[in-house]
């Protein structure tokens, strides 16, 4: 081969040639590192206790990333010591498995949330939300005490269908009954009857008037649902502890 | 010789310069709306109050400042240079006609309008960078497949033999963000009247899929697109002809083959599997090579004409922009290292290290294409004044060192607080102490944004001074020639347009 770059000419005479080969380059990577992703089984550890969202908390999932909360605050707990310390035991792949899309985020302006579910009260949630700065008087966090005054979005049947559509595991019960499982979770016992609700998703799952409005079941009760559950799912008694000391060694994909 | 007699003659085909510069006033608009959109969420971390829920809340501003400087702003000097520089190099008008074209404009401008709106009312997928619901992505799908039409044929029926350079990029550009846009945006709508969606892919899988669409939104949009533009104007205003061919080739292949790997550097110490974390961080290490390629070849264009760099700030323009290219792309691969990466990352190095790339190679490569562009669009020896130029030049500049350096301490200190422990093995600072340590630089930056975005306003007004005709007389021209007052006999390529 005296000059390699002679064979180039073909392609900057053949523009269609040029552009496969550009497809063909530009596929290689992404092929090799997203496919073999979709044998979950190699990626997603065995752990119990994670169960889809309530339509409730769905609907709380929804308004999280409609107001942009994931362009501040992370949901991915790195197996780094001070996280371990700070925020929990890190995260786990089957945390996030019914979450359409990953809510991981990139940036840290405030705090991981990925297991703030019942770090603090109802009532804390909904002070902080209506005006964080009532609460932590240096935040930065913008203020939605909106949502106060927002009905939530309780037709949650086409949510739960579509989600199923694409491998979710939401029974003919639970579709079905998608609109009485959501206020029955905002209403809670004794007002309301969760005995269905907690049939259908678990004895764990927190049902009760997280806004403090009786009257009505807005998008906050739905919203602090969802961050309730933040975390609460799998059942680390049944799963092998970390120990943060090697933690930062110690990749979350290797744990069984 | 007449307008008449040129465009007549065979030799100079008729281009469609209107277009163009269509695109380039929608460049200059949407470049000043994205840059105050980013001023001002940068005031709002440091000044909470300027929060007004629900609709200028920051979680949907930011991705409002975002999509317009990415796709408003770059994506407009991307479809300006593009078609400009596919006529000139391939002596062939652009194919399918001025309405396909003009298509293209209004049917961008429409995707834009749509998304930005969407976002202010709370539509939005919640993925960076792909946030447009899954109607304005069906819209964005239609106006791209044109837009790749229009070039290709372009390309195809052009009567050079050989297809210069910075069309390889273009291509690349366009064919690989088609791809990206289609793999990234799987998604189904939970109604067909409604907006909202959902992604197929979940958990891990989709965060893979995410950001091997985040990173290759950098490597493609941001980098082989203006890699295209950096190859037409920067031998085109120095009058020299690029530094060496083949490193053209080495680089162009290595970098759009490597740039794909290299997604997985935004997930380190996540639930991805070891392995592709470990791929991600190999190939984004070895993008290192050919990225300084490319800024090498851009550099060293002006090898013989140094002189032209001391005196011609349009020159200095493109020549800071690759300096800031090749050091965007030395502090990327280091921070793609695991053990940095768990100090950048979630932390502001991350955004002064986008800034760094964004501010610096993307707008002043772009700026530097606008000065050398618009005089010749609207038939001007060269724009009204260049002492303006070297004004918005050391502004803008000014405004990066502010930007790029607050982020860097910033970022560093939050990421050296968030792990720091006491002598009993306690965290020293609560999450809160780090947002009050933050306060100072995030006014800096702001401050920075300011200076940065008089300098883009500084730069319309000498557009519009350009426009109508004005010369600042008094002032020497770029090879150092006083400047004359316009007349006719002047200018040159106004006769290359098509006589109206
Ligand atoms: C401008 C960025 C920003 C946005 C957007 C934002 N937050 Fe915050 N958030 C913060 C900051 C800073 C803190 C830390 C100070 C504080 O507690 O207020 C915080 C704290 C929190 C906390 C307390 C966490 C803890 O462990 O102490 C919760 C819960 C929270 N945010 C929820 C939300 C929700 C829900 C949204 C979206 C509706 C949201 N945030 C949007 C910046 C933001
Ligand atoms: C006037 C100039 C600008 C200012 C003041 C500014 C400000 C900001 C701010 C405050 C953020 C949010 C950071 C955070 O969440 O902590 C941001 C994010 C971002 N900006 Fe800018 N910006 C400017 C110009 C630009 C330009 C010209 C581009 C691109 C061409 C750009 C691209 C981005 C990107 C990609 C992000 C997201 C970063 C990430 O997710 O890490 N910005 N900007
Ligand atoms: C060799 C080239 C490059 C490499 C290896 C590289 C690497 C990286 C790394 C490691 C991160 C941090 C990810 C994280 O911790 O979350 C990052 C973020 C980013 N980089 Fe680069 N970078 C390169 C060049 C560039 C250039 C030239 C630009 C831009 C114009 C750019 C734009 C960005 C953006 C926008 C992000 C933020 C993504 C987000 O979190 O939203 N990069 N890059």
């Amino acid at each position: 081969m005296k000059n390699p770059f002679k064979h180039h000419e073909f392609l900057e005479k053949n523009s269609i040639i040029l552009l496969i080969g550009i497809i063909l380059t530009v596929l290689v990577g992404g092929i090799v590192e997203i496919i073999p992703l979709f044998r979950k089984e190699t990626v997603i550890e065995p752990v119990k206790g994670v169960r889809p969202y309530t339509p409730l908390e769905l609907a709380g999932y929804n308004i999280y990333i409609r107001e942009g909360c994931y362009n501040c605050h992370s949901q991915q707990i790195r197996p780094l010591r001070d996280e371990v310390t700070r925020y929990g035991h890190y995260s786990l792949a089957a945390e996030s498995m019914y979450d359409h899309p990953f809510q991981w985020g990139s940036k840290r302006t405030g705090p991981d949330l990925a297991r703030v579910g019942g770090k603090y009260s109802d009532k804390w949630h909904v002070a902080h939300l209506i005006e964080p700065r009532d609460l932590v008087p240096e935040s930065i966090m913008p203020s939605f005490g909106f949502l106060m005054n927002n009905g939530a979005n309780l037709d949650m049947r086409p949510h739960l269908e579509t989600l199923k559509i694409i491998g979710v595991p939401y029974s003919e019960d639970m579709i079905k009954n998608a609109e009485k499982d959501a206020k029955a979770q905002a209403i809670g016992e004794p007002r309301g009857d969760t005995t269905g609700l907690m049939e259908r998703y678990g004895e764990k799952v927190n049902a009760r008037d997280f806004d403090g409005q009786p009257n009505m079941i807005s998008e906050m009760d739905a919203l602090v649902a969802y961050l309730q559950v933040l975390g609460t799912m799998v059942d680390f008694e049944a799963t092998k502890d970390v120990d943060p000391s090697t933690a930062e060694t110690n990749m979350a994909s290797k744990e069984e | 010789m007449t307008t008449e007699t040129i465009t007549k003659n065979q030799d100079v085909p008729d281009y469609n310069y209107e277009i163009v510069r269509m695109f380039v006033i929608a460049t200059c608009f949407w470049g000043v709306v994205g840059m105050m959109a980013g001023v001002f969420i940068a005031t709002q971390l440091a000044f909470p109050d300027l929060n007004v829920e629900p609709y200028l809340n920051f979680g949907r501003l930011r991705p409002l400042h975002t999509s317009a400087v990415i796709f408003a702003f770059g994506g407009n000097a991307l479809f300006a240079t593009s078609y400009y520089v596919v006529q000139r190099t391939c002596r062939a008008r652009l194919w399918g006609g001025d309405g396909l074209a003009k298509f293209t404009f209004w049917g961008y401008q429409a995707f834009i309008v749509i998304a930005a709106v969407g976002y202010v009312l709370g539509v939005t997928q919640g993925k960076e960078y792909a946030e447009p619901e899954w109607y304005a992505d069906l819209w964005l799908t239609i106006v791209w497949v044109v837009y790749l039409l229009i070039f290709m044929m372009t390309v195809i029926n052009r009567k050079e033999p050989h297809l210069y350079v910075a069309n390889w990029f273009y291509l690349a550009f366009i064919i690989t963000v088609a791809v990206l846009h289609l793999g990234n945006n799987v998604i189904i709508p939970v109604e067909w009247l409604g907006a909202k969606s959902y992604s197929v892919p979940s958990g891990v899988q989709s965060a893979m899929i995410q950001w091997w669409y985040g990173h290759n939104a950098v490597g493609f949009f941001l980098t082989a697109g203006f890699l295209g533009m950096m190859y037409y104007f920067v031998p085109k205003r120095a009058e020299r002809p690029v530094y060496s061919y083949r490193l053209s080739i080495v680089h162009f292949w290595s970098l759009i083959f490597i740039y794909i790997w290299a997604g997985p550097h935004h997930l380190y110490y996540t639930a991805l599997p070891d392995w592709a974390q470990t791929l991600g961080m190999t190939f984004s290490i070895m993008l290192w090579m050919p990225s300084w390629g490319g800024m090498i070849n851009g550099i060293m264009t002006l090898s013989g004409a140094w002189e032209k760099l001391r005196k011609d700030p349009v020159i200095q323009f493109m020549v800071v922009a690759l300096a800031f290219y090749g050091m965007s792309t030395f502090e990327g691969p280091l921070m793609a290292i695991r053990a940095v990466n768990s100090l950048s990352h979630y932390t502001d190095w991350t955004v002064g290290h986008v800034h760094s790339g964004a501010l610096g190679w993307v707008g002043f490569i772009t700026f530097g294409a606008l000065y050398y562009l618009v005089p010749k669009l609207w038939g001007r020896e060269e724009v009204y004044s260049l002492k303006l130029v070297s004004l918005h030049l050391w502004v803008a500049s000014l405004g990066i060192v502010f930007y790029i350096s607050s982020m860097w301490v910033s970022g560093i200190m939050q990421g050296l607080m968030w792990r720091s422990y006491d002598d009993l093995g306690f965290l020293n600072y609560s999450f809160v102490e780090s947002v009050v340590a933050m306060h100072p630089f995030y006014v800096i930056r702001a401050l920075g944004g300011l200076l940065y975005l008089s300098g883009a306003l500084i730069m319309c007004y000498n557009f519009y001074r350009t426009i109508r005709g004005d010369v600042a007389v008094g002032e020497v021209d770029k090879d150092g020639n006083p400047r004359q007052p316009r007349n006719a006999s002047q200018e040159g390529d106004a006769a290359l347009k098509p006589a109206e």
